[in-house]
C-alpha cells in the first residue's frame, strides 16, 4: 500500500538538501554581486524558516519575503467587517483557520466568539454547508479570504447553494491575486528601492495549480525578472533557487516550472470558469501596508449581489479607515523592504499570542515564522 | 474594552501559562504551587498530590474514552513524580438527558483503569445540571500517590542528562482530530492513552537515575521541553529525525498542517535521565508492547538558555516553540 509519507519523503530528504546547498554554493561563487530573491507567497516563507533554508544560502543570496499570505494582506477595515456581522443576532459567522486571530479596531474575531459571537473555522468552505443545513433558523456568512488557489472553492460553494437553493448562506468576498501585487512591487514609483533588490522570484505553488503558470510571464519578459513555480517542501525550493541561479548565470529571464508535479502553463480550466461566472474584479483592494492596488481583488457579480453580505449588510459594515500601529513594519515588511527583526516590537509588544500586526498572526507570516523558529 | 477568557487561553500552550500566572498563582502563591510539578510533593516528601479535570469531544473515542482519560491523567501526574497512585476521589457533572448507558461505559472503563494503577477511588461527587450547562459530562479527578523515589523534579536538569521519550508522539491529538473532522483513516491510528505507572515502576525497579518525567498532555512534547528548558535554565537540543512519530500522525499533521510536537498525548512522558543510564531506560522502556519506538531524542546543553533548539538532518537549527494559541489548520 502506498504511505502518505511517499509522497513527501524524498522532498525532505536530508541528502538531497545538501547536494542542493553545495551546487548552490558552487553557482554563488560565480555571480558577481549580491542577489535577493523574494518568495511571493507566505507558504513558502514558513518552509524557508521551518526548514532552516536561510542558513544553507551563501552570504550573497537573500531571500526577500513576499505579500502571499492572505491573513497578512487582510486590513483591519475588513476584519472590522467580519466582526460586526459575527456580532449580529443569529449570524454564524465562518471562515477559514488563521484569520480569527487578527485583531481588528475592536478585537479579533477570537474576541468576537468569547463575547458570544458564534465564529467557526471550517477546512473547505464547503463545510459551510453542513452548518448551515444544522443551523436552519440562523444566517450563515461565509467570510471568504485566499488568493487563487482558495477562490474556486468558494466558487463552488456558491454553485451549491444556488442549485440547492439554500437561503441561509451568504458570502463576504476578499479573494486577491498575485499578480497585480507583484507588478505593485516592481512599478510603484515611489518604490523604486525595491524593484532593484528583487532579482528573481520563485513562485507560489498552490496558486499556480489553479492560473497556470503564464501569469508570471510578463515578470519574465517585459521586467526581465527569472521565475521559478516552486513546491512547497525544502528540496523543491533548494531545487528553484538552483534554477533562478543558473537563469542569472546565464542571462536568461524565463518562467520555468519547479513544481511540475502539480502545475502547468495553462492551470486548471474548469476552476478558472467557474471563478469567471461568478466573479468579477473589483476596481481595488486594500492590502495592509501595500495601500490600494487595482483590479487586484475579485467581487461577486451584480447578478448575485443577493449572495453577497457586503452589499445585504451595507448598513451595519463600518466605513471608518483604520490606522495600523504607528511603530509596526507590516507593510514594509510585506513589501520587502524590512525585514521582521528590524521592527522595535517584533517579539516584545508583538508576538503570536499577542499580535500587533498581521504578520505575526499566520504561520505564513513572515514575522511569525521568525519568531517562532529563530532565523538561528 | 472588557476582557474576556478565550479558548487559546485553555491550551496547555503559552496562553494558557499566562492566565494561570496572573490569575491563579497571584492568588493562592505558596511555595509548593510555585514548583511547577506535574503534581505537588507534599507531606514531607512522601506524598504526591494531583487534579485534573476532564472534558472531551467525542467521549468515545479510538483507543479510549472520558473515563479512562480520568483515571490515567490524574495517576499519571501521580507516577511522573515517582508516586505510586494510591487513592483518588471522582466528581462527575452531568448534562440532563445523557444516556444512562454511557455512563455506565465511563465508569467501568474508569474502574478498570483502576485496576491497572492499584488505586481506589474513596471519594466523589456527582451534580446534575439543566441541559446545554456542560457539554454532556465533565469529570474531576483528584489523586494521592506515595513517592517512591525522591527527588525528581524539572527544576534540576542539568548538562549531565540526556532527553527520551517513552513512544511514538501525537497520537491522541490526531485521534481526536481526525475524529473531530470525520476524516474516514482505515488505519491503525488510536489515542496513546495508557496508565503511565508501570512502566515508571519499571525504571525506578531498576535504579535508574531519573532527574525529571514529565507526561505531554496538552502543548505536547514541545511545551514540555520548553517548560524544563525554562525551569532547569538550560537549553534542550533535539535531533528532529530521532523523535518517534507514526505515520498515521505524520499524515495528519500534513493534512491538517499541525507539528506532531505539539499534539496532545495522554500516555505519552518526556524523560530526563543521567547520561550513563540512558541505553538502560531505553532498553526497559521497549520491553513494553507500547513503547517499541522509545528514543533518546536530545541533549541538554547551555548554547540557548531557557530555549529549545531543533536540529535538522541537513545541519540546520531552528527553536522549537511552546505551541500558541488554539490549534488551527492552515489556509491554502
Amino acid at each position: 500500500m502506498m504511505e502518505l509519507s511517499n509522497l513527501y519523503d524524498d522532498f525532505r530528504n536530508p541528502d538531497t538538501i545538501k547536494a542542493y546547498a553545495r551546487k548552490i554554493a558552487l553557482l554563488a561563487k560565480k555571480l558577481d554581486r549580491d542577489i535577493g530573491i523574494m518568495e511571493v507567497c507566505g507558504g513558502h516563507t514558513h518552509t524557508i524558516m521551518k526548514y532552516g533554508l536561510p542558513q544553507l544560502m551563501p552570504k550573497n543570496i537573500d531571500f526577500i519575503h513576499g505579500p502571499g499570505c492572505p491573513v497578512c494582506i487582510m486590513p483591519k477595515e475588513r476584519i472590522d467587517h467580519a466582526y460586526a456581522l459575527a456580532m449580529q443576532e443569529d449570524v454564524i459567522l465562518v471562515t477559514l483557520g488563521d484569520m480569527i486571530k487578527v485583531p481588528g479596531s475592536n478585537g479579533s474575531l477570537q474576541d468576537a466568539r468569547s463575547k458570544g459571537a458564534d465564529v467557526r473555522f471550517v477546512y473547505s468552505p464547503l463545510d459551510t454547508l453542513k452548518i448551515a443545513f444544522e443551523n436552519p433558523d440562523k444566517e450563515i456568512i461565509f467570510f471568504a479570504i485566499g488568493f487563487e488557489t482558495t477562490t474556486p472553492m468558494t466558487a463552488a460553494l456558491l454553485d451549491v447553494i444556488i442549485k440547492k437553493d439554500i437561503k441561509n448562506i451568504k458570502l463576504h468576498i476578499n479573494h486577491v491575486t498575485v499578480p497585480e501585487v507583484m507588478t505593485t512591487l516592481l512599478v510603484d514609483s515611489e518604490d523604486r528601492e525595491v524593484e532593484s533588490r528583487i532579482d528573481a522570484f520563485l513562485g507560489p505553488s498552490h496558486v499556480s495549480v489553479i492560473s497556470g503558470s503564464k501569469i508570471y510571464e510578463p515578470f519574465a519578459l517585459q521586467y526581465g525578472k527569472p521565475v521559478v513555480v516552486s513546491g512547497f517542501e525544502p528540496v523543491d525550493v533548494m531545487q528553484s533557487i538552483t534554477m533562478i541561479l543558473e537563469q542569472l548565470l546565464e542571462g536568461r529571464s524565463e518562467v520555468e516550472i519547479e513544481y511540475t508535479r502539480a502545475v502547468d502553463r495553462d492551470g486548471n480550466k474548469e476552476a478558472q470558469k467557474l471563478i469567471e461566472k461568478y466573479f468579477e474584479k473589483a476596481p481595488a483592494f486594500l492590502w495592509r501596508g501595500l495601500g490600494e492596488v487595482a483590479h487586484s481583488s475579485w467581487k461577486l457579480k451584480d447578478a448575485y449581489s443577493a449572495y453577497d453580505a457586503e452589499v445585504i449588510y451595507d448598513a451595519i459594515l463600518p466605513k471608518e479607515q483604520c490606522m495600523d500601529h504607528k511603530l509596526c513594519l507590516c507593510g514594509e515588511i510585506l513589501k520587502g523592504m524590512a525585514k521582521p527583526p528590524q521592527c522595535t516590537i517584533f517579539g516584545k509588544l508583538c508576538t503570536p499570542s499577542n499580535p500587533v500586526g498581521s504578520c505575526m498572526v499566520s504561520s505564513e507570516g513572515a514575522c511569525a515564522a521568525y519568531y517562532r523558529y529563530g532565523n538561528l | 474594552m472588557v476582557k474576556t477568557i478565550t479558548l487559546a487561553q485553555g491550551n496547555g500552550g503559552e496562553e494558557n501559562n499566562e492566565l494561570i500566572s496572573k490569575v491563579f498563582y497571584k492568588a493562592f502563591k505558596n511555595e509548593i504551587l510555585q514548583r511547577s510539578e506535574d503534581a505537588a510533593v507534599i507531606h514531607n516528601g512522601e506524598l504526591a498530590f494531583s487534579t485534573d479535570s476532564f472534558t472531551v469531544s467525542p467521549l468515545f473515542f479510538a483507543g479510549a474514552d472520558i473515563g479512562k482519560l480520568a483515571v490515567c491523567g490524574t495517576c499519571n501526574d501521580l507516577a511522573m513524580m515517582g508516586a505510586k497512585p494510591k487513592y483518588l476521589t471522582c466528581s462527575v457533572i452531568i448534562e440532563e438527558g445523557f444516556e444512562l448507558e454511557s455512563l455506565e461505559r465511563i465508569v467501568e472503563s474508569m474502574r478498570h483503569e483502576l485496576e491497572v494503577n492499584g488505586a481506589i477511588v474513596v471519594s466523589g461527587d456527582t451534580k446534575v445540571v439543566p441541559r446545554g450547562s456542560v457539554d454532556k459530562i465533565f469529570i474531576n479527578t483528584t489523586g494521592i500517590g506515595e513517592i517512591t523515589k525522591k527527588g525528581i523534579s524539572s527544576n534540576n536538569i542539568t548538562c549531565d542528562d540526556v532527553i527520551l521519550v517513552n513512544r511514538d508522539i501525537g497520537c491522541h491529538g490526531a485521534t481526536i482530530f481526525a475524529a473531530r473532522e470525520g476524516m474516514e483513516m482505515s488505519s491503525a491510528l488510536k489515542s496513546d492513552c495508557n496508565s503511565l505507572y508501570p512502566q515508571v515502576k519499571a525504571l525506578l525497579d531498576a535504579n535508574i537515575a531519573i532527574t525529571a518525567m514529565r507526561d505531554a498532555t496538552r502543548g505536547g512534547v514541545a511545551a514540555v521541553l520548553n517548560e524544563w528548558a525554562k525551569q532547569s535554565d538550560v537549553c534542550i537540543e533535539v535531533t528532529e529525525e530521532k523523535i518517534p512519530v507514526s505515520d498515521e500522525v505524520s499524515g495528519i499533521c500534513e493534512m491538517l498542517g499541525f507539528e506532531a510536537t505539539a499534539l496532545a498525548n495522554e500516555g505519552t512522558f518526556v524523560l530526563a535521565v543521567k547520561k550513563e543510564d540512558a541505553d538502560k531506560a531505553v532498553e526497559i522502556l521497549k520491553s513494553f508492547d507500547v513503547c517499541a519506538k522509545a528514543s533518546i531524542i536530545g541533549s541538554v546543553t547551555s548554547l540557548h538558555p531557557q530555549k529549545v533548539v531543533l536540529k535538522s538532518g541537513w545541519g540546520t537549527l531552528r527553536f522549537l516553540e511552546t505551541p500558541n494559541g488554539e490549534l488551527l489548520p492552515r489556509i491554502c
